[in-house]
């Protein structure tokens, strides 16, 4: 089931989602090996940062909360990691975070000149510049960041939408025209709270976290929808994908590939791998393509 | 009310009903609940307003589970210091414990506070099984009573047993005793890689338990990968065909942050 995404073939159409794994060359070789088509190195920031105390990911039953708190090395400390990617026989997204628009064009620059396959910006941290309004939830600011970027590097560039945008497919077309070679939706949705009610306390150490995994499946779902209704680039559809249907879902909503993070929880690193010969059964038992398939379930009165 | 089951999930709030010192700075804490669990695997220890920490299970009892915990750090010395009827919130278990060969010959190799995840395995096997322990000194030595089979001590300092290191005992063991099936370890990590090598010298399959920084308990956040392996979803116990492979044993590990550093300065910051 290869693919064409941009410049680069695929093996299939999955991808590992950022902040899943992802935090060596051995364990993304492992989980390319393991059937994944593109995988997704852990974000990476402008200063070092350790993220936040535990408890910081809580399985919930219907998916995960989490605030883990973007820990990075930060970019300039990373030329171990670095090395060992230069000899790499997958592709890999490198995902990149910031608190300015110059952090983020900072970060870019000097992580494109690592050459990884795409850089994935997560414009749902808080902007500095804007008093903790987050990036993406606002046209200017999503502009903004997107253009600065999309300057200062050499591959192409992958824009991850948080669904707390009130109207994401008008975030997504901005970002479209503002440099944006694919969208990736969505994020993580929330926050939300989990409280023990023994100890009176919210469970996670930060006490908001962003939820995933199959509860949060029909927004992301929905997300996709508008957005490949609003753009003409490519989108990663990801949100709550455990199973070849839930991916076939995605793709009817208008996804090129599908993001997989919350279901190596429920059916580990070979999730990938089930995915894509999911996918392909049900396909083939219709005699379909994915290429059939994609965006159909925009298509009225058939 | 029907008692809820400790789970993989959300922490089970338990109070402590027993804070029992087992040496200067070894504590056991005690709870009166049910836990399935198999020696190896390891549980979610959430302090609430603190931090939350991967502990192994020390005791296990159809009602009661005992956790035991070494004072090193911040958290550590918090939770040695917690009294009967405190809460503490346990989600797990993790992992996927020891591979346990019942009818062979078997040797334990338990390196400090290593012993805690060994003793409920030690209480499974048979007794002619060789029980290797080592500590700092006399007084670090780990439930001295606990155990039907006969234990061989040392020590780094000669207050008890051998002054030396476990490797020398096993390597004894193995050269006066005749080979051995199957070596289960637990220690400082330079410790199980010697005890690997020497396993790996003389054809001994081995087992050893690893630890690193851990935060999500079941192999998605990757705070804890070693090698192509996660820590707290494939392991933290480890067989001889998986050490083979995994070229950050006894060399690498991830801070917090994700940055990879030498073991040496992993284990400093541990330990703050």
């Amino acid at each position: 089931m290869g693919i064409r995404f941009l410049h680069r073939t695929l093996k299939n159409p999955t991808v590992l989602a950022s902040g899943i794994l992802g935090n060596s060359k051995d364990i993304l070789e492992r989980v390319h090996e393991a059937g994944c088509g593109l995988v997704t190195l852990k974000s990476i920031g402008p200063e070092p940062r350790d993220g936040h105390n535990n408890p910081t990911v809580i399985d919930l039953g219907c998916g995960l909360i989490n605030a883990v708190g973007l820990p990075s090395p930060g970019y300039l400390n990373m030329e171990n990691e670095w090395a060992e990617l230069e000899h790499r026989d997958f592709p890999i997204i490198a995902s990149i975070y910031g608190g300015s628009v110059d952090e983020y064009r900072r970060v870019a620059e000097y992580v494109s000149s690592k050459k990884p396959d795409f850089i994935e910006i997560n414009i749902s941290c808080p902007n500095s510049e804007q008093h903790g309004m987050i990036f993406g939830i606002n046209r200017d600011s999503s502009r903004a960041v997107v253009s600065a970027v999309k300057k200062a590097i050499s591959v192409p560039l992958i824009v991850k939408l948080t669904p707390q945008a009130p109207d994401i497919a008008d975030i997504a077309r901005t970002c479209e025209d503002a440099g944006a070679d694919a969208i990736c939706a969505i994020n993580t949705v929330g926050p939300g709270m989990v409280i023990d009610i023994e100890s009176k306390r919210p469970v996670l150490a930060f006490k908001k976290g962003g939820l995933s995994g199959p509860m949060i499946k029909p927004i992301a779902v929905r997300c996709v929808f508008d957005i490949y209704k609003a753009v003409s680039i490519p989108v990663i559809g990801l949100g709550g994908i455990t199973t070849g249907e839930d991916a076939i879902e995605m793709v009817m909503a208008g996804a090129e590939l599908v993001g997989i993070g919350t279901a190596v929880r429920y059916r580990g690193i070979e999730v990938f791998q089930k995915i894509a010969d999911e996918m392909e059964a049900w396909l083939s038992q219709r005699n379909l393509t994915l290429a059939d398939i994609k965006g159909a379930a925009h298509k009225e009165g058939e | 009310m029907m008692t809820k089951p400790v789970m993989d999930q959300k922490p089970l709030m338990l109070r402590v009903t027993e804070n029992k010192r087992e040496a200067p700075d070894y504590a056991t804490l005690f709870f009166d609940h049910s836990l399935a669990f198999r020696p190896g695997q390891f549980v979610m220890v959430w302090i609430p307003g603190l931090d939350e920490k991967p502990y192994t299970i020390s005791h296990h009892g159809p009602h009661r589970f005992g956790i035991t915990i070494e004072a090193k750090g911040v958290f550590s010395r918090k939770a040695i210091a917690l009294t009967k009827g405190d809460l503490v919130g346990i989600r797990g278990p993790f992992g996927n414990g020891f591979d346990i060969q019942f009818s062979q010959r078997s040797a334990v190799v338990a390196g400090g506070c290593g012993m805690a995840p060994l003793a409920t395995l030690v209480e499974q096997l048979p007794g002619d099984t060789t029980l290797i322990h080592g500590a700092r000194s006399k007084d670090a030595i780990l439930f001295p009573d606990r155990f039907a089979l006969a234990r061989e001590i040392c020590t780094d300092d000669g207050s008890l047993g051998h002054k030396g290191l476990v490797t020398d005992l096993l390597e004894r063991r193995i050269t006066d005793g005749g080979s051995l099936d199957m070596v289960y370890a637990c220690g400082p990590e330079i410790m199980m890689y010697k005890v690997f090598q020497l396993c790996e010298t003389h054809g001994i399959p081995c087992q050893v338990s690893l630890e690193r920084y851990m935060r999500c308990g079941f192999g998605v956040c990757g705070a804890c990968v070693c090698g192509k392996q996660v820590v707290c979803k494939d392991g933290p116990v480890f067989g001889s065909e998986a050490l083979r492979e995994m070229k950050d044993f006894n060399k690498k590990a991830l801070l917090k942050s994700g940055r990879e550093v030498d073991l040496s300065l992993y284990f400093s910051w541990r330990c703050r």
